[in-house]
């Protein structure tokens, strides 16, 4: 696996990947795609660059522990349904904002914080299980 | 509340629309406080010495927390609330009765418990590798269990809570630890996938996953349903995940193993919560399914009490033997169950709310007369007694409880349980009860006469610690205290647990909660 090629171009693949897992979760509120499927696409971008590189470029590349992110996806998505308790609405009920950015109409809702909150649970699990895997493989 | 003419579609067909009360936010705060306060200790997991002071103080809210629920559940019956405001069936709902509330209520205060024994027993390895996040998600796990209203929802509240106790389990990374967890870990697992197949027949058979729904529609069209092999299932899974006999084995391979202040957080909280699943769907959900079983639950009860106290018996390390009470008090449950009506399932939900305190400050007791001796073994402890007398007088009134004596909390759910079942005259099952009693006096009589009544000379003790914790003592301190007042002053526990039983008989309240005015 640790060929010239693959090493070279891993960095490159890693951040494509880490674009498009982005794509995937912001997509997943109306057609296929979401947090989970997002986070995991994430997670094997990180854990290709870890193949590559090895494991102490993606921690500090990543600069949080990956069991931190996961505890601050697992805390966003715990928010994202509190919220509703100031909406006088039961929890989790979906609510929305419309700002204007830019001129742009930027729907945003907890439906959305909750499915980040999703992405970053996955690519901090799965990050540090494949992180702990590839460490014992050395 | 009248919608504009111009709309439509009416919501009120598939929302909730009416703004819940703030106190009905009672009903899902304690699980997103764990929840969020676990994400936050995690998040803080490298400062070991600020996890013990935000753990307990997380805890107390959720104390705080849960006391409020059982008021506002005393004070105006069962609540629910549905999340995302969809109509129940369709929507997860959240439905909290008198017994529900009074578990919650109990296992807060056996984590408060555990979270202040945890503060000086768990070291800085056990702090790193997550003892506290860990106990704060095994909580959210247990209170959404206790909580919900709907049994798919149960089934994933079971994973988060055996997904947070592998965690707890293999603290520490010993080889004995990795094999009890996985024993642990492989028969759990059956069970929960028995638990998950019995759901999807449910679903397949009902179409609907909300407790109260279901409640309504098996008095329906109960006829022609396969619900006798649905309710197997349900027992069969339930029973292994209390812990009864014949599928009890996990319990004694693994209870001992990991750090006393988990085996105490697990004989506390992990069984009971088996148990409170089997009275809600046996006895709630399917109660003529339940009344047809009872005589297997009831031997099954009957075997669970005696090898559990005779398991005991034949022990020497504190730790097994311990485990063995978990299982015979998990007999004296199932016992309650079997009876039925509210004399036994009262019973049943009294001798669980007594054991979840009772097990765990054993545990507890055990640990730090351990620690003072330098052994588990009771062949090699003793002089506890002549080296500290109030320790022990707290481990007198716990071995007393445990047995059943009178002026402790164990005595009444025995009463009540050995009463129902006079009743209606399965009178070896109450003179099982009072047999298993006889049999717990003389297993803790053992450890009270080798560790604690023997002089220390006799044994060839090698040292062990002298200091006393001050939150050892203190946690062990509150929860004698609890089972005292409630073995002194039985009549307000007595009175709320028999109307949680027969709100769990006769769940027509349980049902106007979810579906308001027959609105379903």
């Amino acid at each position: 696996m640790n060929t010239v090629i693959f090493r070279t171009l891993a960095p490159f693949l890693t951040a494509l990947m880490l674009l498009f897992s982005v794509f995937v979760l912001l997509r997943g509120h109306n057609e296929p795609g979401g947090g989970f499927i997002g986070g995991l696409i994430a997670a094997s971008a990180l854990a290709i660059y870890g193949i590559a590189r090895g494991i102490r470029p993606v921690r500090e590349a990543l600069w949080f522990h990956p069991m931190t992110i996961a505890a601050f996806g697992l805390l966003l998505a715990c928010i994202a349904g509190l919220v509703s308790i100031f909406a006088a609405v039961p929890f989790m009920t979906g609510l929305w904002i419309y700002p204007a950015l830019f001129g742009v109409e930027v729907p945003l809702s907890t439906v959305m914080l909750f499915d980040f909150g999703v992405y970053l649970v996955v690519v901090g699990a799965v990050t540090s299980i494949a992180l702990a895997l590839e460490r014992e493989d050395i | 509340m009248a919608a504009p003419a111009a709309s439509a579609i009416d919501l009120s067909r598939a929302l909730v629309l009416t703004p819940p009360a703030l106190a009905d936010w009672l009903v899902i705060l304690p699980v997103a406080w764990c929840l969020a306060s676990g994400a936050i200790l995690l998040m803080l997991r490298k400062n070991l010495r600020l996890q013990p002071p935000l753990a307990i103080a997380a805890l107390t809210v959720l104390l705080v927390l849960d006391a409020a629920l059982l008021w506002r559940v005393v004070e105006g019956g069962p609540v629910t609330m549905v999340m995302g405001r969809w109509l129940p069936p369709f929507g997860i709902a959240f439905t909290v009765d008198l017994a529900g509330a009074l578990f919650a209520l109990s296992s807060a205060l056996v984590a408060l418990a555990g979270g202040i024994y945890a503060a000086e027993s768990i070291d800085a390895s056990g702090r790193r590798y997550g003892f506290y996040p860990f106990l704060m998600l095994l909580m959210a796990g247990v209170s959404g269990a206790f909580l919900t209203g709907d049994i798919f929802n149960l089934y994933v509240w079971f994973e988060v809570l055996l997904i947070s106790s592998f965690g707890l389990l293999v603290l520490g990374s010993e080889p004995k630890q990795i094999d009890g967890a996985i024993k642990y870990a492989f028969l759990n697992l059956i069970a929960t996938t028995l638990f998950l197949i019995a759901v999807g027949f449910l679903y397949g058979l009902f179409g609907t996953l909300n407790m109260a729904d279901i409640a309504a529609k098996a008095v329906e069209r109960r006829a022609g349903l396969p619900l006798m092999t649905l309710g197997v299932l349900f027992v069969l899974a339930f029973g292994m995940k209390a812990a009864a006999f014949p599928v009890n084995f996990w319990l004694p391979a693994s209870y001992h193993t990991p750090r006393i202040v988990v085996s105490a957080l697990f004989a506390g909280l992990l069984t009971k919560v088996g148990i409170y699943a089997l009275i809600r769907v046996m006895v709630m959900l399917f109660p003529v399914e339940g009344d047809e079983l009872s005589v297997v639950i009831a031997a099954a009860a009957a075997a669970t009490m005696i090898f559990g106290a005779l398991g005991a018996i034949g022990q020497s390390d504190t730790r097994r033997l311990l485990g063995y009470l978990v299982i015979s008090g998990i007999g004296v449950m199932l016992a309650g169950i079997a009876v039925g009506g509210p004399g036994g399932v009262g019973g049943a939900l009294f001798y669980a709310l007594h054991s979840m305190v009772v097990m765990t400050a054993l545990y507890m007791a055990a640990g730090m007369a351990g620690r003072l001796s330098g052994a588990f073994d009771l062949n090699r402890a003793g002089g506890l007694y002549g080296r500290t007398a109030f320790f022990s007088a707290l481990s007198f009134i716990l071995f007393l409880s445990v047995s059943g004596m009178p002026p402790f909390s164990g005595f009444w759910p025995k009463v009540m349980v050995a009463r129902a079942a006079l009743d209606i005259g399965a009178w070896w099952l109450a003179g099982t009860v009072l047999l298993t009693g006889f049999l717990t006096m003389i297993a803790v009589g053992r450890v009270w006469l080798l560790a604690y009544w023997r002089p220390a000379g006799a044994a060839a003790t090698p040292g062990g610690d002298d200091a006393i914790r001050t939150s050892a003592i203190l946690s062990l301190s509150v929860l004698v205290l609890v089972t005292v007042l409630v073995g002194l002053f039985p009549d307000p526990l007595l009175r709320q647990v028999q109307q949680a039983a027969s709100g769990l008989v006769e769940p027509s309240a349980y049902l106007n909660s979810v579906f308001p005015q027959g609105a379903r």
